[in-house]
């Protein structure tokens, strides 16, 4: 059988994300990225809580268990010690975007040479469903039953932007989706950028990925991709809100 | 080697430098700020790691970065922000991360206040964070034994693969003493493990849970039976017995010595480690003895419950045991003298 495309070495062949979740097509461009750039023997994926935990037996590569939010610090310790390898928190948007807000921040504004990935799903998915600070208007979810009352509860949270706008030295920003295949492309593209931005030492990067989560928003897979184009891309609109070398 | 007259909390930021240490992360907090002063100036000098942090809990979890990928890394602080370290300490025990902490105490709970204190024993002994976990904790009563502490205190952790906590006092920190400043060294054998990229090396932590909780339970036994630090004073023929760490330590030995005098017959156990405390010191004391004193630096008596726990080795009956908490500040010799008669003459109730 001719081989088209094989799945990058260091990732395992079955991972134990949800049927038409976005985590796995993210994770596999991450990899892709890594070994295009030639660190696949070089790099370290530094994992926040929430689904983002399953990454634990889906890599083969170097990986470190964080707690809760504290990502970005442990990846600031490691980029200090090892400055030549590939540094990159994978964060779901409570992890990177809630808890942790001020661990992503705090790096970003000291523009530490590392990639911070966090994944925006709308809610806390591992926990089952609560309320994160990206949460759409009127959404619900199991800590906003009657929907998200914004004027009560604060409004969606766009982490990319408020980086950007504000720590104008950083290297790379972007939000990507993972909705269609157009999408799903630009966003490797986008990861690449972000990783290489570390490479080369230009400052810190941040890449916000836009992703489904059918088990949590009680939708089959389709329907939450619809949903996601729906409500997410105009909420969070997808593009790059830092270029490199601007 | 010359000795120097140094700050407590200067000379322990060289004595970390000399130990090897690469990498440095923590937040100003009184009374422990001179140490990451130093090291700001100090580490780039010596083309090493120092990030002032945004506060005490990225500060540790920098700390774990580090610390997996091999380097021998170190925060400082004192007692409030300690406490925002402590879920940090209980992810690094988790991965069984080697790190040396220094805390240098404040007194008192909440914001505390500025006075030295010796609030943080329960902390630091038994935990802190959540799960079944121990610091290996250092108890300096002079500012050369916290150079030689923190100067040990990596060799001791990469080996047992355990936290240390280096347990100052704000006065220790604030005050001058001569002082010898050790020759730099580095890690005699590698480690063998470290996060290098490669995917191949790692943590070398346990795959499983069972294989890591058996780890754990024999690597405690063995920190308790080979690190036994204590220093006894004239505790053979003892009737009564001084318990003191740290600052109190040294006022107590002076107490004794006066007691003597007098004809008391007193003595002091003076834990180096308070954990894992020192129990075969209590096996050397007189069985005869009729009460230990514990004099701490804080408001209800910390250390006193493992004294009341140890005292049970030296002795098949019961000895009394007494407590003496100062609150803030350190205690005077006559203060601790006075306690003394009060044990004596019975006006001070036993706590245990």
């Amino acid at each position: 059988m001719n081989v088209i495309k094989q799945a990058p070495e260091i990732m395992y062949k079955n991972n134990q994300f949800c049927a038409g979740c976005g985590h796995g097509i993210t994770y596999r461009l991450i990899q892709e990225a890594v070994e295009e750039l030639g660190y696949k023997d070089n790099h370290i994926t530094v994992l926040g809580v929430g689904c983002s935990c399953n990454l634990n037996t889906l890599t083969k590569g170097d990986k470190f268990q964080c707690a809760h939010g504290r990502a970005a610090a442990v990846a600031t310790g490691m980029k200090h010690t090892k400055k030549d390898t590939l540094i990159f928190t994978y964060q779901g948007d409570g992890d990177a975007g809630v808890i942790g807000i001020a661990e992503t921040l705090n790096a970003a504004y000291r523009n530490e040479k590392i990639t911070v990935i966090t994944v925006n799903n709308s809610n806390f998915g591992m926990t089952g469903g609560q309320m994160s600070w990206t949460t759409l208007p009127e959404q619900i979810t199991t800590t906003t039953p009657l929907g998200r009352d914004c004027a009560q509860k604060g409004y969606p949270f766009h982490l990319p932007e408020m980086i950007a706008s504000q720590f104008t030295h950083v290297a790379y920003v972007a939000r990507g989706a993972v909705n269609d295949s157009k999408n799903i492309r630009q966003l490797k593209k986008m990861i690449k950028n972000g990783l290489e931005a570390q490479v080369k030492e230009e400052g810190y990067s941040l890449i916000e990925v836009l992703a489904p989560c059918p088990t949590n928003w009680n939708l089959s897979p389709l329907q939450s991709l619809e949903w996601l184009e729906e409500n997410m891309l105009k909420e969070y609109p997808i593009g790059e809100f830092k270029k490199r070398g601007v | 080697m010359a000795k120097e007259l140094m700050k407590g909390n200067v000379a322990a930021a060289e004595a970390a430098i000399r130990a090897g240490m690469d990498f440095f992360a923590g937040y100003p907090i009184t009374p422990s700020t001179e140490v990451l002063e130093h090291l700001a100036l100090r580490m780039p000098q010596e083309n090493r790691e120092m990030i002032q942090g945004e506060n005490e809990i990225a500060s540790m979890n920098m700390v774990i970065g580090a610390a997996a990928c091999g380097a021998r890394a170190m925060t400082a602080s004192s007692g409030p922000g300690i406490s925002l370290k402590a879920e940090a300490f209980s992810y690094a025990a988790r991965s069984e991360l080697p790190y040396v902490c220094l805390n240098v105490q404040r007194w008192g709970v909440g914001l505390g206040r500025l006075d030295s204190g010796q609030s943080d024993y329960m902390r630091e002994t038994k935990g802190g964070g959540h799960g079944d976990y121990h610091h290996i904790v250092y108890s300096p009563s002079t500012i050369q034994e916290l150079v030689d502490d923190i100067y040990e205190a990596w060799d001791v952790s990469e080996k047992y693969r355990c936290g240390v906590v280096v347990l100052s006092e704000g006065f220790l920190g604030q005050m001058m003493e001569s002082v010898e400043i050790p020759p730099y060294k580095k890690r005699e054998k590698p480690l063998g493990w470290g996060i290098d990229g490669s995917g191949k090396i790692g943590t070398r932590q346990s795959p499983d849970t069972d294989t890591l909780v058996a780890r754990l339970r024999e690597r405690t036994a063995l920190i308790q039976s080979q690190m036994q630090r204590y220093e006894n004073y004239q505790v053979e023929d003892a009737e009564y017995v001084f318990v003191a760490f740290g600052l109190p330590a040294r006022v107590c030995r002076d107490a004794v010595d006066t007691l003597r005098a007098k004809g008391e017959k007193a003595g002091l156990i003076r834990p180096r480690l308070v954990w894992p405390y020192p129990v075969q010191a209590f096996k050397e004391v007189n069985p005869q003895v009729k009460g230990f004193i514990s004099i701490e630096s804080n408001d209800l008596g910390q250390m006193v419950e493992d004294v009341a726990l140890a005292s049970r080795v030296t002795s098949d009956k019961r000895v009394p045991v007494y407590c003496y908490a100062h609150s803030m500040g350190t205690p005077g010799v006559k203060m601790v003298m006075g306690k003394y008669m009060e044990v004596k003459n019975g006006s001070m109730k036993e706590v245990f």
